[in-house]
């Protein structure tokens, strides 16, 4: 009997790979060789504005947090070498969940290494084979694997649509076991927000509590920085909380949050918090002080959305079409199709300008999208470049 | 309601979905033959959702290859309303 090759079944997608790359570089596989700034790298011996690293306040070089960064090395080590449950928890770790509850106004904190564990953690520790979750379709792949883990029986609902969440939740009125509904702050994709007022109106129609997902919207929208409840002014409503480090905090790891009773009770539950190692001590201790310094420098939050304004403007100026139509730090202008995505892609990367390439099936609709994320640190010269950019080589 | 009604009803849906151009018909192989990706057919399985007013939740889904076996489904979930 001949042995079955396992790596077989992805022959589709290195052909697919080797179609993309054949057009010019790997999109998919930019290397910073250095970083200059939080908006500026070189790669491939050439200096290139950076347009599409999430690094929404600019604060990966900020001096405060690199030297926090140093002290916890030169104090703690350089890794944990252990799980939070077993010997990885440092006072840093501590430190940092209470200076998040704080931050969130929130009773309880949790860490977890990084956001996509997050997600994983908290969606499989909160719902189980008996219960139910729903998810907004255009739910970040992360949101799908937490579910997915859960074992819980899940119901994705149209994009934005309470009405539709309100038809499904009834079509499954009466049955046992919990209900969750999973939202995002801002979608990774488009840059839309989850309009919430509309979906914390059917929670007192239907029974079901409320997640949202913050990991774009964490220290970027609402008048304190909190997130999309923030914004809308119902963070009471909202039940649990997630968010990353890796974005508006500079660094890398993930959080959950809630003013629950037997929140940390989860602490025990959530596989993917248990059999993993910790967040190294750097990692903690510059989000630690990214923390302090969002909490007390709301004008990065200003200058961030003079930032998204000038940008969105400028591209839908020039005529493009962009996903959204609310200014967002995620702007992403809409293409043809795959081959020509591609191809301006690689001529606003030849210009000097890096944006994310999104091809389906990693887009809501099957959407062509050459996706911009924003940076407080943008200056405006760099905005005004990257339009000019696009003037030249994306407009038809 | 009949399978057979269920299987066209079905197919017509899935049409939009279908850029193989492949003949559809209860032995289609969704996932296999009709080269949509994964998030393609859990948007027709919304539209199938929609049509029926009958729940398919995703954990259902990846269980489900034909047309034939959808409408089983979907037919099982009519008859329990």
């Amino acid at each position: 009997m001949s042995v079955v090759d396992l790596l077989d079944k992805h022959r589709g997608i290195a052909e697919r790979f080797e179609r993309i790359v054949a057009l010019g570089e790997n999109a998919l596989g930019v290397t910073n060789e250095r970083m200059i700034s939080p908006t500026r790298a070189i790669v491939g011996n050439r200096e290139i504005i950076l347009a599409g690293t999430n690094n929404y306040m600019g604060i990966t070089f900020d001096p405060r947090c690199i030297a926090a960064g140093q002290k916890a090395l030169a104090e703690f080590g350089t890794g944990t070498t252990g799980s939070r449950i077993a010997n990885g928890t440092f006072a840093l770790h501590t430190a940092l969940e209470n200076e998040l509850a704080k931050f969130l106004k929130l009773k309880h904190c949790i860490a977890f290494t990084t956001g996509y564990q997050a997600n994983l953690g908290m969606l499989s520790g909160l719902a189980g084979p008996q219960d139910t979750i729903y998810l907004d379709a255009d739910s970040h792949s992360s949101i799908y694997d937490g579910c997915t883990l859960s074992g819980a029986k899940l119901v994705r609902f149209r994009h934005n649509d309470a009405s539709d969440l309100d038809k499904r939740l009834a079509r499954s009125e009466g049955e046992t076991g919990g209900r969750l509904v999973v939202l995002e702050g801002i979608y990774s994709m488009i840059g839309d927000r989850a309009p919430l007022a509309d979906f914390v109106a059917l929670k007192k129609k239907h029974n079901f509590q409320l997640l949202v997902d913050d990991a774009h919207s964490f220290g970027v929208i609402g008048p304190d920085g909190r997130g999309l409840g923030n914004e809308a002014g119902l963070e009471d409503e909202v039940d649990f909380v997630i968010g990353t480090f890796s974005k508006s905090v500079g660094a890398i790891g993930g959080f959950g949050a809630s003013n629950h009773p037997l929140f940390n009770t989860l602490r025990y539950a959530m596989r993917p918090y248990m059999f993993t190692a910790s967040a190294s001590p750097a990692s903690v201790a510059t989000s630690l002080e990214a923390l302090r310094i969002l909490a007390a420098e709301p004008e990065r939050r200003q200058r961030l959305m003079e930032n998204s304004a000038r940008l969105f403007h400028g591209l839908r100026a020039l005529g493009l079409e962009t996903g959204s139509d609310v200014v967002s730090p995620v702007i992403a202008v809409k293409c043809a199709d795959e081959q020509s995505t591609i191809a301006k892609w690689n001529a606003l990367f030849a210009a000097g300008v890096y944006v994310n390439m999104a091809i389906p099936p990693g887009t809501p609709n099957r959407l062509c999208l050459l996706r911009c994320s924003v940076s407080a640190a943008h200056s405006f010269d760099e905005i005004d470049k990257i339009i000019a950019v696009f003037k030249a080589v994306v407009v038809d | 309601m009949e399978n057979s009604k269920t299987v066209t009803e079905i197919c017509t849906l899935l049409l939009p979905f279908n850029a193989t151009g492949k003949k559809l018909s209860a032995q289609t192989d969704i996932p296999a033959e009709l080269n949509i990706d994964s998030v393609g057919i859990l948007d027709f399985i919304m539209e199938v959702e929609d049509h029926f007013d009958v729940e398919i939740p995703m954990n259902v889904v990846s269980d489900i290859r034909t047309i034939g076996e959808l409408a089983t489904y979907v037919q099982s979930q009519l008859e329990k309303v």
